[in-house]
């Protein structure tokens, strides 16, 4: 019965997540604050539907997608999969960046649907919704995230195979944020800065970082150690700027639909 | 009971949806590109129900209990006016939540190997678990501060443009020091900090100051902690790779 164990196993690490959280919480609340929250039954099951739910949650992904994602960052990296045509062709030395498509575009696809079931950018994206009165559409934000990672992500693989060093990478997109910072709506700023650390937690980590050092142990002349890590970085920055060019593109859409017909102001202006 | 079931239900409606594109790109490569069959069905089909169940669970559980209760000691902290308090349950929270998160403890283990390969130190077992808990710490240090600094913009209203380009301008200078084979480990330290409990509970608390505190709109002061907590470990994991 090992799927016993592993949910027991689950549990216990969730559990020893959760605990230093929970102390810190309830601990301040009780001896700082001295006053019982309103709805503490109610905030306790909560905590219990978190514990049940990220522990299924958890082992679930381990059951499944993670043997299997890790299966294929594995073969689509493999030497035999990437140079089966093309090493036949032109020799083993010989090959460019471009017979790696299949492992960009899986970057790409893997980055995007992992981003699309990422439980803390749903939270996010639920506070925005609520906070700006609907302003910000939860799936506008998700997919304008989601995108980000996937764009990211094929870019690192891209940087894996090439080699460049990462910084370069990292302070150009830097220079893009700063640029976009000064031209995106005041608004969206802040929950834009924010949505660059949210993108990368339970789900979307160990496929990137399997994916990251399987490329760089294939690649020739990389070295798994400096050239394995950095792809969570890429998934971290893209998702900045591309939700400020979600804001971006909204807010000019809004604009020009203004100035077409003068007659409604609140005719579309939240294309997307 | 029966309102929770149907919110239960409402909700696990969704996140069958937010799964699909996993198995659909999933089963796209196994079957089109690599031309495999999918080993172990029986376990995969456990697994995606497992995963459909939890995340359900789980989205309902932070409305019920990890929203509410950032908001209301957000609230509470904002009544009672003691920015001590309020800072110290900041930084407890940014230290306490990061300290025991796992796939920081595999990223500090990692970062020790790189260390000792690359000759930085010792390589014994002593040596590399001592790096990796000091790198640990002072990550952990990092994000309890970060969030101390986000709180206080919320309260002062400082603009957060001006604080995170600062920042970056920072790692960007570090990174031209810094030794070369921490550039990686710290980029991405920066992301793997926030976890699935840390990020609801920070954004509650971040909307709930910002929406209790007069002249603060809750959309522009209210998010932007969890910048800060990615930003910060960058800069001390780069400056843990100088000075040890």
């Amino acid at each position: 019965m090992d799927i016993v164990k592993d949910v027991i196993d689950t549990t216990l690490s969730t559990i020893t997540d959760v605990l230093p959280i929970a102390v810190i919480l309830f601990g301040f609340q009780f001896t700082v604050i001295r006053k019982k929250p309103a709805n503490l039954m109610q905030i306790l099951l909560g905590f219990v539907w978190v514990l049940l739910g990220l522990s299924l949650f958890l082992l679930g992904l381990e059951l499944c997608l993670f043997p299997l994602g890790r299966l294929m960052a594995e073969q689509l990296t493999d030497p035999s999969f990437i140079h089966g045509s093309a090493a036949a062709a032109k020799g083993l030395e010989q090959i460019s960046w471009q017979d790696y498509y299949w492992v960009y575009w899986f970057a790409f696809l893997i980055g995007f649907s992992t981003t699309i079931a990422e439980p803390s950018l749903i939270a996010v994206a639920i506070k925005a919704n609520e906070v700006s009165a609907g302003a910000i559409g939860v799936w506008g934000l998700r997919l304008a995230v989601a995108v980000g990672v996937a764009m990211g992500i094929s870019l690192g693989c891209y940087r894996i195979v090439v080699g460049d060093p990462i910084h370069w990478y990292i302070i150009a997109g830097y220079v893009v944020v700063v640029i976009q910072t000064c031209f995106a709506p005041k608004i969206i700023v802040p929950l834009a800065y924010d949505s660059g650390g949210v993108t990368t937690s339970t789900v979307t980590v160990p496929l990137v970082a399997a994916l990251g050092l399987g490329l760089s142990e294939t690649v020739p002349g990389r070295n798994p150690l400096i050239d394995g890590f950095g792809l969570i970085a890429f998934a971290s920055l893209f998702p900045i700027i591309s939700v400020m060019a979600y804001a971006q593109i909204t807010a000019a859409l809004a604009r020009r639909n203004k100035n077409e017909d003068n007659a409604g102001p609140e005719s579309d202006s939240r294309t997307g | 009971m029966l309102k929770t079931l149907q919110q239960l239900l409402h909700s696990m409606l969704a996140s069958i949806r937010d799964l699909i594109p996993i198995v659909a790109v999933i089963l796209f490569f196994q079957f089109f590109v690599l031309q495999q069959p999918l080993p172990n069905v029986g376990q995969l089909m456990l697994g995606v129900v497992f995963v459909v169940l939890g995340l359900t669970f789980f989205i309902h559980g932070l409305e019920q209990g990890l929203f509410p209760i950032g908001e209301s000691m957000a609230h509470a902290f904002a009544r009672k006016g003691s920015v001590f308090w309020l800072l110290l349950f900041a930084f407890a929270l940014g230290f306490g939540t990061t300290v025991a998160e796992p796939a920081l403890i595999a990223v500090a283990a990692e970062a020790a190997n790189v260390a000792a390969t690359g000759q930085m130190i010792e390589n014994s077992m002593a040596a590399k678990a001592s790096y990796a808990d000091g790198l640990r710490f002072t990550v952990a240090f990092a994000v309890g501060l970060a969030i101390v600094i986000g709180v206080l913009r919320i309260l002062k209203g400082w603009s957060i443009q001006w604080m995170i380009i600062g920042g970056y301008m920072l790692v960007v200078i570090m990174t031209l020091f810094a030794p070369k084979e921490i550039i990686g480990i710290a980029y991405d330290s920066g992301g793997v900090t926030t976890s699935t409990i840390t990020v609801p509970l920070v954004t509650a608390l971040g909307v709930g100051l910002a929406s209790s505190i007069k002249g603060r709109n809750p959309m522009i002061d209210g998010f932007g902690l969890i910048a800060f907590a990615s930003l910060s470990p960058m800069i001390f994991v780069m400056a843990y790779g100088m000075l040890i």
